[in-house]
């Protein structure tokens, strides 16, 4: 059963991303360009851990876990650049 | 039966993944746009990571709790940069298909401001009426 659901959520992970993409290079102001890459972030997370299953390794958290964090950090920077014209004041 | 729960949840959370970058695609507007990747952050990698967790707890290698731990950091994360991203859209005036609130609040300002300048200048008008009438008629009287 697994074997069957695992490629098929690869694929609807993939898509997604390849979704978020395009709102990441079509995206009429920079705020969408900003959301469209914490989406990015939160597509690849999900997809390191379906990696993790698909190859049964625990080795891939850490990378999910650094994704995570540096998602979040890059997020808050650029909307605090946006709203204030600076990062840290 | 859990080759069955796992398989159930890793689609699920794959769907919802699908549908956020749907909505993120599909959307008009920012504002409704901003919905669609928060719902694929809780429900779509919220489950996939549950999934991970009940498979690599039944590994045989001890409970794993690394998936708890990214689990909890979206979940707090996530409404703090969706806040971030509306806060700045409003402070940038982004096109809404809706009603903008900053708008209405500037034209409420706008139109106290009126009446203030409006009763100022009447208050001002009348002063004025009353000091000519008053000198008029002291002119009048001193042609009289």
């Amino acid at each position: 059963m697994l074997d069957i659901v695992l490629p098929i959520a690869f694929g609807l992970v993939a898509v997604a991303v390849a979704m978020s993409f395009w709102r990441l290079l079509r995206g009429p102001s920079a705020l969408d360009r900003i959301l469209a890459l914490d989406t990015l972030n939160i597509n690849t997370i999900a997809l390191l851990v379906l990696l993790g299953i698909h190859l049964s390794s625990a080795l891939f958290f850490e990378a999910a876990l650094l994704i995570a964090l540096m998602g979040f950090i890059s997020t808050v920077a650029l909307c605090k650049y946006l709203l204030r014209g600076d990062i840290i004041e | 039966m859990l080759d069955y729960l796992l398989s159930f949840l890793i689609l699920f959370g794959a769907i919802f993944t699908f549908i956020g970058s749907l909505g993120l695609v599909r959307l008009k507007d920012f504002y409704t746009r901003l919905h669609g990747p928060t719902k694929a952050t809780t429900l779509g990698v919220g489950s996939i990571l549950i999934a991970s967790a009940i498979f690599f707890s039944t590994r045989g290698t001890g409970i794993s709790l690394h998936e708890i731990l990214i689990t909890l950091f979206l979940l707090i994360t996530a409404p703090v940069s969706a806040h971030l991203l509306a806060k700045a859209a409003l402070h940038l005036e982004l096109n809404s298909l809706a009603k903008m609130p900053t708008k209405k609040v500037q034209q409420e300002g706008l139109e106290q401001a009126n009446q203030t300048e409006v009763a100022q200048q009447t208050t001002e008008k009348i002063e004025q009426l009353t000091s000519s009438d008053g000198s008029q008629d002291q002119e009048l009287a001193q042609k009289q």
